[in-house]
């Protein structure tokens, strides 16, 4: 049985991504009690996914064992991986929170020495890599993955492949009896950082994703430009395995359209400027990129990024919303539209089209198990009404990594005005 | 010194049973790194393996333990006793999982585990477990320099957190910028309509909170000290000068509007109906929701909104930056007309409208109110008739001669942060040939008035602004428990402003509660150790004042160094720079990796076996290595790797005394620097590398090849590469031959 320590002075963090990480840290080097929960089995969230960091073309896995080092060093945190909010109930300084657990399959004395996978055959997606390629169904998430520990997958539980994991593991780390657990605990402030998720782009119909294989998203691009990625950091068509060097960058996919994302999800512009740049790094002269775009928002300081992709001869401009995307004989996608400036068709093939898709509110269509305002987005809205529940990053708002970090830091606030209130009351 | 106990700790999980000779590494640790006890537990994570270690903290008084199992970043749960002096020797991640498990590599991979026990061994017995920083300081009142938006909400919500605030303002009332604007830009659902700027609120709030003292027409004269302790003496016009006591500080000293008047081709300055965002403001608080009136008095039938007016300029004459909020704020002053009279044509002139996250609806919201948004590029606006004409390349016609007619041009200039002096500038050498300052320009006064020995202000990131260059650390300045917030940090509006300063707030609370805990800030969070000098060794060669990345070392009359320490954020650069190397941690000095360093066993020149040392950084490269191992990608079993804070910790010592003692090569891996430098002690890795750069003098004193130190750039992410990299180095190593001072 998991025990959690916490009391109504206590901030419960929901989300592990970088904000709600950032958001606990904060907290918890002013010397609060803090218990992180993160639905995954490992922290760090969808910046732990990307390649690099727009502008700095820095890599996030950097930031990442900064912060896993605080955490680790910090004993006011109290990390819960596989694990979701069920219930809250209570009021301002005084929540109950349900919990609910899932199985690991594996407790704390693994070493992450492997073992385990070696004894199982069975493949399942790689979650990790957005599903493009496979792990083991025991499987260590990924190289930065904390907790350092591995998982068994459920497919493979009750199965004989499960007992021979455990049987190979020397340590007793393996625990097929594990069960789904539901722990309650006592928080004063909780701050809701359960992020985004990129907008499903098979909805965008006109552009066949999930139907060409050679249209991809920008989440996906990042995995294969990787090279702790399914490619090993090679850019690949998943159609024939061929070198992608004409590449398409589809702008606003799904976002500043009412039809699906009302919002600018705000990344997305930098996000393929970034991205012209592991087609230049890989290919040279060789790679081509082409940005589809309404407004290139490179907004305040990173106009200058923008600026050195504009004068890279190797990366072109089309002032257009792609109306559709066809396939060629040989599996090419060609994109349809018009240019507005001067109002010119084209339809230009392409080896890979990336959507870069939009941010959707991870809480959208989710209940959060509290009255918590939110626009209509879906985004979480300050409100009194909400109580102690802070929005933090991207659960609030479309935003880099860079201002969802603020975000955090900024909640990390509010909920340490609402237990040292208890606190100073309780003295 | 007798109350040390000394004890080492070898683990046979994990493999390192099989592929390792156990009882040799015990012998090696009590033989040669004179360990008084030396156990061995098949499962040292285990409960019972970290049992037995507790067992003999408890009962023998061991006070320094060599772990030698995996890597320091692994099983940091288990391996954690507070109070004890604790080295990890890597044996899984630093040797087996790197090595191939084949009997022809059997030797050469016991003999790299025997090295990195004698490490672990060596390495402790040098440490100290830091005692924490004596020189505290408990004071926790917040400075907030700024009474803009960013400034009031920053004391607002370090008072709600219970916290006094002492708000300096330098002109006569609070509220900034957003005090002159009619409404701002929504925040809330639907994101329609302009909403009240709050600055009302916002004043009352503080004008009811005794936590909050506020100075007006107040400038700082003077900021001394460090976190926790510092001296502020405030200049208020027309009274005397007070000091307060402060613990740390919010600099939200906003922004100034870029100067219209060096935009005479829009128009700026050669008619009054050419006005820029705040004038525009001045005309709708004028007509306060009735039509808007030009300056001399006729009602506004047309307006046009020039964009990036001086803003993400090419030639390098105005602003290269975007400010983010102005297309947002040209909407809203669309909407102010609107909404008066929906007859009044308003045209936004943009080249790309940038309305991120709900921004987008309130920009539907101009476009359904019949604001025209059209693409293109002003060349110029000139008066015409009455009115004002705008000539402009159309982008979507293509057309480079449109022009349309207007009675009032806005012109949407940019944000000029006010940062204060620019430190770097202070030192740069002076160009010959440069112009002087041009006469009736400005030159900027000292916003904080810091009597450090590094300068005056926060040092600047790029154009002025105070931002952090760590997309992961937004509020990253490089003054401890000095932070910026709003504008002048980064181009914003007012609701980023807001939450930019509430994040500020938390930052500067959490920097006093750690400063009077004697623990570091960022990134070391939580360290306890900070830097000594011996004095009487020191040279006054004033090396480690200069090159303190964060302000943190003065100097007194005699230009000795005085350390802050609650400014300190240990990385240790003052002792890598010291020639003397009388700097030292407690937990990690000179001594602590010199000890390392001189405890591998260098075998002689006959054997053919290289020693190589690796210096890397624990941040990017150390983990590199880990990962690199994690995913079995094997190197050469000639490499001894020692992890340092930061590249720019690194003293050429160890390097000399590595060279002497017989290695034939050092690797050195550090983050990258230059404009996009990725040391999270800033300048660290540059530091480090220009002493390198001296370092080939030495080699050529020594008659040693240039090649037996290698300068690597190494990322977190090259797990891949580094090993190959390792090993082209070890080959090219073994080409070149024995080191000559082998056996000596």
């Amino acid at each position: 049985m998991t025990s959690v320590v916490a009391t109504n002075q206590t901030i419960l963090v929901v989300g592990g991504g970088i904000a709600g990480m950032t958001a606990a840290l904060e907290a918890a080097e002013t010397g609060k009690r803090v218990v992180l929960v993160e639905k995954n089995p490992w922290l760090g969230g969808r910046t732990a996914q990307l390649y690099r960091y727009f502008p700095k073309m820095c890599h996030p896995t950097c930031g990442l064992e900064i912060n896993l080092r605080r955490l680790k060093a910090n004993p006011n945190v109290q990390v819960l991986t596989l694990a979701e909010v069920t219930g809250i109930s209570g009021q301002k300084g005084d929540y109950t929170v349900t919990v609910r657990l899932k199985p690991r399959y594996v407790n704390e004395k693994c070493t992450a020495c492997g073992d385990c996978a070696q004894a199982v055959a069975t493949e399942i997606p790689d979650a990790f890599n957005y599903g493009l390629g496979k792990v083991k169904a025991a499987y260590l998430p990924h190289s930065m993955a904390y907790p350092m520990r591995y998982v068994l997958d459920p497919a493979i539980i009750g199965t004989p492949e499960a007992e021979a994991a455990r049987a190979a593991c020397k340590y007793g780390a393996i625990d097929l009896d594990q069960k789904e657990e539901v722990v309650s605990l006592k928080a004063g402030a909780i701050i809701w950082a359960t992020g985004w998720r990129p907008y499903d782009a098979a909805k965008i119909t006109p552009y066949r994703y999930g139907e060409f294989p050679n249209v991809i998203t920008n989440v996906e691009f990042e995995r294969l430009a990787d090279p702790h990625g399914p490619t090993g950091g090679r850019i690949l068509r998943p159609s024939d395995g061929r070198e992608a060097k004409n590449i398409a960058f589809i702008q606003c996919a799904g976002s500043r359209d009412e039809n699906h994302l009302r919002h600018c999800s705000r990344f997305c512009c930098m996000g393929s400027l970034k991205q012209t740049h592991y087609v230049q790094e890989k290919y040279g002269d060789e790679g081509k990129s082409t940005i589809y775009y309404i407004d290139i928002r490179a907004i305040d300081r990173f106009e200058d990024f923008y600026a050195k992709v504009r004068a890279n001869p190797n990366v072109t401009f089309i002032k257009s919303k792609v109306a559709r995307i066809s396939q060629d004989k040989d599996g090419n996608p060609v994109c349809w539209g018009v240019n507005t400036e001067g109002y010119k068709r084209y339809a230009n093939t392409h080896d890979l089209v990336v959507l870069a898709v939009g941010m959707e509110p991870e809480v959208k269509g989710v209940d959060i198990p509290a009255e918590v305002m939110s626009d209509s987005s879906g985004f979480i809205m300050a409100d009194p009404l909400n109580g102690a529940i802070f929005g933090a990053g991207c659960a609030t708002n479309a935003l880099d990594v860079n201002r969802a970090v603020q975000s955090a830091t900024a909640a990390a606030l509010r909920a340490v005005q609402v237990v040292n209130q208890i606190a100073r009351a309780e003295a | 010194m007798s109350d040390k106990k000394h004890a080492a700790y070898i683990c046979a999980g994990c493999g390192l049973g099989e592929r390792l000779d156990i009882a040799a590494l015990e012998a090696v640790a009590k033989k040669e790194g004179k360990m008084q006890i030396v156990r061995t537990h098949p499962f040292l994570c285990s409960e019972e393996g970290v049992a037995m270690i507790r067992a003999d903290i408890e009962s023998e008084g061991v006070t320094h333990a060599a772990i030698c199992a995996c890597s320091r970043r692994a099983k940091t749960e288990a391996f954690n006793f507070p109070t004890t002096a604790i080295a990890r020797g890597n044996l899984r991640e630093g040797v087996i999982w790197v090595r191939p498990d084949t009997e022809e590599a059997r030797e050469t991979t016991q003999e790299m585990a025997e090295d990195y026990v004698r490490m672990a061994c060596a390495e402790v017995k040098a440490m100290t477990q830091p005692a924490g920083n004596p020189n505290t300081g408990m004071n926790k009142t917040l400075l907030v320099v700024g009474g803009g938006i960013s400034g009031m909400t920053a004391a607002l919500e370090a008072s709600k957190a219970g916290y006094k605030v002492v708000l300096v303002e330098k002109t006569g009332s609070l509220g900034g910028w957003a005090a002159r604007l009619h409404r701002r830009v929504p925040t809330r659902e639907p994101f329609k309509s302009p909403e009240d700027t709050g600055v009302a609120d916002m004043l009352a709030a503080i004008e009811a909170d005794p936590n909050i003292k506020v100075y007006l027409n107040a400038t700082i004269a003077k900021t001394s000290g460090a976190p926790g302790r510092f001296k502020v003496d405030i200049a208020v016009e027309s009274g005397p000068t007070v000091t307060e006591d402060i613990g740390a500080i919010v600099q939200a000293t906003g922004f100034t509007l870029y100067d219209a008047g060096k935009l005479p081709h829009l128009g700026y300055g050669k008619s009054p109906h050419v006005v820029d965002q705040a004038g525009l403001e001045a005309l709708a608080r004028a007509a306060n929701g009735g039509p808007i009136k030009r300056a001399d008095g006729k009602e506004v039938k047309s307006v046009v909104f020039v964009q990036c007016a001086g803003q993400r300029d090419a030639s390098g004459e105005h602003l290269p930056y975007c400010s983010g909020h102005c297309c947002n704020t040209s909407i809203k002053q669309a909407i102010y007309f609107k909404d008066a009279n929906p007859d009044v044509d308003a045209v936004v002139l943009y080249t790309d409208l940038r309305t991120p996250g709900n921004g987008e609806d309130f920009y539907r919201a101009a476009q359904n109110r019949g604001v025209i948004f059209s693409k293109g590029v002003v060349s110029e606006v000139v008066p015409a008739g009455d009115g004002l004409s705008v000539k402009f390349h159309d982008l979507i016609l293509d057309d480079r001669n449109a022009q349309i007619e207007a009675d009032l041009v806005v012109l949407a200039t940019g944000m000029v942060p006010n940062s204060g002096v620019n430190i770097d500038s202070l030192t740069a050498p002076q160009v010959e040939g440069q112009e002087a300052p041009a006469e009736g320009e400005v030159k900027p006064v000292s916003i904080l008035n810091l009597t450090y020995r590094q300068g005056p202000d926060i040092p600047q990131f790029k154009w002025g602004f105070t931002d952090s260059h760590f997309i992961c650390f937004p509020y990253e300045t490089r003054r401890t428990a000095i932070y910026a917030a709003g504008p002048v940090r980064r181009p914003m509006d007012i609701a980023q402003a807001i939450e930019d300063a509430t994040g500020a707030a938390m930052k500067a609370i959490q920097a006093m509660e750690n400063a009077g805990l004697g623990r570091a800030a960022h990134p070391r969070s939580g360290d306890l150790s900070f830097p000594t000098a011996r004095l009487e060794g020191c040279t006054q060669c004033k090396r480690c004042t200069v090159e303190c990345p964060f302000g943190a070392i003065d100097e007194d009359e005699k230009r000795y160094p005085v350390f802050n320490e609650s400014r300190c954020r240990r990385c240790g650069t003052c002792m890598g720079a010291c020639p003397v190397r009388v700097i030292s941690f407690e937990n990690y000095s000179v001594n602590t990796v010199g000890a390392q360093i001189k405890a591998v066993n260098i075998p002689d020149e006959f054997e053919n076996k290289p020693r190589i040392l690796i210096l890397a950084c624990e941040n990017d490269a150390y983990p590199a290595l880990d990962m690199a191992a994690l995913n079995r990608n094997c190197y050469s079993a000639y490499v001894r790797a020692i992890p340092v804070r930061c590249l720019g910790s690194v003293n050429t010592i160890w390097i000399t005394d590595a060279l002497n003692s017989g290695y034939d090569g050092v690797m050195l891996m550090g983050c990258k620097h230059g404009e996009d430098y990725q040391c999270h002690f800033v300048k660290g890795s540059e530091l480090g590398r220009y002493r390198m750069s001296k370092v080939y003098d030495t080699l050529k004193g020594m008659n040693l090849e240039p090649e037996r130190v290698l300068d690597l750039e190494v990322a977190i992410t090259d797990l891949h590469t580094l090993p190959r990299k390792i090993d082209d180095y070890v080959a090219k190593i073994q080409q070149i031959g024995p080191s000559p001072f082998k056996g000596f």
